[in-house]
């Protein structure tokens, strides 16, 4: 926050008004906002427009028309590996919302994102029907479990809508909830991200839990069908990679009207300086929480769109340490800007697919020394590098 | 005679406690005749066990040396039915005493015995040597048959009760007797007999009274007897008051034991974290190095020193601190002192860090569980109660916890560096400003807190699995100890760790180990709610605290 000069006794107080108003009787300062900054700028709309166009033509083309000798066809593995790339981008977008402009660093989103991915899961094991290995009416880990009917909180989920809604207001009361009792004691900094951390940690305890009803250790997989359609269809896949691809633009563009817009700029406030901004007469609470609970949504969102072209979703999501992996990808990226997480997360786990693939031992050294590095040498991530090599490239020009 | 005597003492059932016997039971009513041996070589048990029975009855020296015999599967019946008794190399007839012609000898069949009956002639020779002149044979003899009263021994005991003059033994004898004599026709000898077992405060006799009090499945009850019942009902109640209070006592033992593995764990933390303000991630790959320097020293006195390898934990203490420190040092100042005043970049930093250390350990040790033995006086444990055992090696580690706190107390507010330590922790500028040289007390203690973990990484390997995620497993629980006690106080994080331990331990039984995590956790979410600073915080005016 700018410092604010001197007001005057005439002037508005800092209690009459929650966000400072320019006065316009005066010309000699202005106490106020500078206008908001356009949703997107018209080179950057232009280019956005362009890329829907090409996913929106490209992948059914690539995926349905080439066949499959052309080397331009999208194989099953090329469609579910970018489909996943985008559901951890959409993550990465959320923890940025919360870590790049709140400055919460939550190293429990992987939670959020587990959810999402169980109530699509739930859905997806009702929808596979009398077709499992055993012929039950209930899923075929029940039938281990010996259960004959379903638990109270698998009521209704074989409704596709019904499902989407768990998915959003699950995450939703959690963060909720969690975010009411921690931001309230003003918990935060490392305590707040250890707290989230053992909370995933927990949840993902009683997730492996047989009697949890969740599957346990195998959680939910063997997905016939979604909606009607069969799962591993081409046509179901190119699909789902497009919604995937749509939900990414809309987020991209929704975390972009929240931080631009008014409450954005008081989120951001909460990142810089949240006694000062307390000193100021706002309560931070409903800012963070707004944030947070939208942010576990989002997660919530990609886990949903993220299970059904896997195949599988597992309490080892939850693991404390894919969290922690999720922040990386923020951090590598560049926090604080919207398209730094999501070329992070390109960036991460493409490396990681390469690596798995040709020198496996080896992942965890690179992923440590990413980590160790990354904020040494790149605080500001790859979207501070490119800053910084233009106001370079800038600075010649000008003088040469 | 005598001179034998001392020779048997304590032999339990040497072949010299049957001489002595000879003496002891003199001029038997009945001698032993074919009829009495002859059951023993046909194939019937229940009058194979008839005739055990009456040589106990008879427990004259014939009968004595055929049990001995039997014990030792000594023991061949011939088709006739004659009992013979292989010595070396001659045989001789159980019931006379006559050597048989070797013809004879080489037609027999070795008598069997089923389980029951082997365990009724062992305890048939202990009951023998209940007469015995030594102390300490009767003694072994009289606990050999508590553990395995058997009614048929009812007439030894009988006889030895009368002449028993040891107090001691007495009334253990009186026991035994009681508990052959719960099923003894007349009720004021069961009466007797029942209060007599209740009195024994000994879980075992669980199964001597439940029956008691059970009804059979025709609805009557075992024991006719209100008033037996009443004291075996009274005895059994007694008993689940001392089980009950066994119970507690362990539980408690096991809270204070995962409470001082936690507080080892979060020690260090809880002095990095007060001083730098970073969750140090890494901190359990400095108890896993801990434990793998134990290991290093283990395997060197194993090789190097086997004699001295008892004493191995002298060497591995000092080794897993200082590797640690070093180890912890070179962090310090290659990674985390530059990231200081950004405590969540710290956070993913260190993280980073764990990961490279162990796929580093992974590399150099394997990824299996090493083996770290215990030394010889560690394995074992003390019997404090009746079903609950004390191990050795916890109890050591909750006495080395509190030598660590001691340790780590002492250098904190005894040193000059604990001086500095604490002027940093309360105000880093302040005390620069007085000429702390606060990067130098970083280092430090830094190190001091990683090799304090080495040191609980040392205790650890001595209880658990030493593998290279070791240090993962604690991290979490070791911050909840942390935040429970408040940040950068001692006494805070025993308390914590205690606390957090004995929770734990509490619900584990009712709920089971991960709802008592997750409820413990909970717990803690809701504690800071009221506590945002834990149970002792420190006091200050700053706005940002």
């Amino acid at each position: 926050m700018t410092t604010a000069p001197p007001t005057t006794a005439s002037g508005p107080g800092p209690y009459d008004a929650p966000a400072p108003h320019g006065s316009p009787g005066r010309d000699t300062f202005a106490l106020g906002l500078p206008a908001r900054a356009p949703l997107l700028t018209r080179r950057a709309w232009l280019a956005l427009i362009s890329l829907i166009v090409a996913a929106g033509i490209g992948v059914p083309v690539c995926a349905l028309v080439l066949p499959q000798s052309s080397a331009l066809h999208l194989s099953a593995y090329t469609m579910t590996l970018t489909g996943k790339l985008m559901c951890y981008a959409i993550a990465a977008l959320a923890l940025d919302l919360v870590w790049g402009y709140c400055g919460i660093l939550s190293l429990g989103h992987g939670l959020f994102f587990a959810l999402g991915g169980y109530a699509m899961g739930m859905y997806l094991m009702r929808a596979i029907g009398h077709d499992g290995v055993y012929g039950s009416s209930v899923p075929d880990f029940m039938v281990f479990l010996n259960w004959h009917t379903l638990p109270w909180y698998w009521q209704g989920t074989q409704h596709l809508w019904y499902a989407l809604l768990l998915v959003v207001l699950v995450p939703a009361a959690l963060a909720w909830g969690f975010g009411f009792f921690t931001f309230r004691s003003r918990v935060k900094g490392v305590y707040l991200s250890i707290i989230t951390q053992a909370t995933t940690f927990a949840a993902m305890l009683l997730f492996y839990r047989n009697e949890t009803g969740f599957g346990g250790n195998n959680g939910f997989t063997d997905f016939k069908r979604i909606a009607g359609f069969p799962i591993t269809h081409p046509g179901t896949r190119t699909v789902l990679l497009l919604l995937t691809f749509t939900m990414l633009v809309l987020s991209f563009i929704g975390a972009r009207a929240i931080v631009t817009s008014k409450l954005g700029r008081v989120v951001t406030a909460v990142r810089d300086g949240e006694t000062r901004l307390m000193f100021l007469g706002y309560s931070p609470l409903g800012y963070k929480l707004f944030v947070w609970t939208v942010s576990a949504v989002l997660c919530a969102i990609a886990g949903a769109l993220y299970v059904p072209q896997v195949g599988i979703i597992n309490p080892g999501e939850m693991s404390p340490g894919n969290s922690i992996e999720m922040a990386i990808w923020v951090a590598v990226g560049g926090r604080g800007t919207l398209i730094g997480p999501i070329i992070g997360a390109f960036a991460v786990n493409g490396a990681k697919s390469v690596f798995t693939a040709y020198f496996a031992e080896y992942w965890l050294f690179f992923l440590g020394l990413i980590f160790v590095l990354v904020p040494l040498l790149l605080p500001n991530g790859i979207m501070g590098l490119i800053g910084h090599v233009m106001q370079l490239v800038a600075r010649r020009r000008k003088n040469g | 005679m005598h001179s034998l005597t001392t020779l048997a003492a304590r032999g339990g059932r040497a072949a010299l406690c049957a001489l002595v016997l000879l003496g002891a039971f003199a001029a038997p009513a009945h001698a032993l005749d074919r009829a009495d041996v002859a059951p023993l070589g046909g194939d019937d048990f229940d009058a194979k066990s008839a005739a055990i029975d009456r040589l106990i009855a008879l427990h004259d020296a014939a009968s004595l040396a055929l049990l001995k015999a039997l014990a030792d599967d000594s023991v061949n019946a011939t088709d006739s039915g004659e009992v013979l008794i292989q010595d070396a190399d001659s045989a001789r007839d159980a019931a006379t005493g006559q050597p048989v012609a070797a013809a004879v000898a080489a037609n027999a069949q070795p008598v069997t015995l089923n389980n029951l009956l082997r365990s009724k002639v062992a305890g048939a020779l202990s009951g023998l040597q209940l007469a015995s002149p030594d102390v300490d044979t009767r003694r072994a003899a009289i606990a050999d048959l508590l553990k395995n009263p058997d009614p048929a021994m009812k007439p030894l005991i009988d006889a030895a009760r009368a002449k028993e003059t040891d107090p001691a033994l007495k009334k253990r004898l009186d026991t035994l007797w009681a508990m052959t004599a719960l099923h003894n026709p007349d009720a004021a000898t069961r009466l007797e007999a029942v209060k007599l077992v209740a009195a024994r405060d000994d879980l075992d006799m669980y199964e001597l009274l439940r029956p008691l009090v059970a009804k059979s499945a025709s609805g009557a009850w075992n024991e006719p007897d209100a008033r037996v019942r009443a004291v075996a009902q009274q005895g059994i109640d007694a008993l689940n008051g001392i089980q009950r209070r066994s119970q507690i006592v362990g539980t408690l033992f096991a809270g204070l034991s995962l409470g001082s593995v936690l507080l080892l764990a979060a020690l260090g933390l809880a002095i990095t974290y007060g001083l730098i303000g970073v969750i140090n991630m890494a901190h359990g790959e400095f108890l896993m190095i801990g434990a793998y320097a134990t290991y290093v020293v283990q395997t060197l006195f194993q090789h190097y020193a086997p004699g001295a390898f008892d004493w191995y934990p002298l060497a591995a203490i000092p080794a897993s601190f200082v590797v640690a420190a070093a180890v912890g040092i070179v962090i310090e100042r290659l990674v985390i002192r530059h990231l200081y005043g950004r405590p969540l970049e710290t956070l993913l930093t260190t993280f980073g860090l764990s990961l490279i250390l162990i796929q580093a350990t992974r590399m150099l040790f394997g990824a299996q569980n090493v083996e770290v033995e215990n030394p010889s006086w560690m394995s074992g444990g003390v019997t404090v109660m009746q079903n609950l055992i004390l191990p050795y090696n916890r109890i050591a580690i909750l006495a080395f916890s509190l030598f660590v706190v001691g340790i780590a107390w002492a250098v904190l507010t005894k040193t000059r560096l604990g001086l500095f330590v604490r002027a940093v922790t309360q105000n880093r500028r302040m005390a620069a400003c007085v000429g702390v040289k606060t990067a130098r007390i970083d280092s430090y203690a830094f190190a001091f807190g990683a090799g304090i973990a080495g040191l609980g990484g040392c205790a650890l390997s001595q209880i658990g699995n030493v593998g290279p995620d070791l240090g993962q497993s604690y991290i979490i629980d070791s911050f909840m100890a942390v935040v429970l006690g408040g940040v950068g106080q001692i006494a805070g994080t025993v308390i914590g760790g205690f606390g957090l331990g004995l929770a734990s331990k509490a619900i584990e039984p009712f709920w089971g180990a991960v709802l008592a995590k997750i409820a413990v956790l909970v717990l803690i979410v809701l504690f800071i709610q009221k506590r945002p600073q834990g149970l002792f915080a420190l006091k200050g005016r700053s706005a940002e605290a």
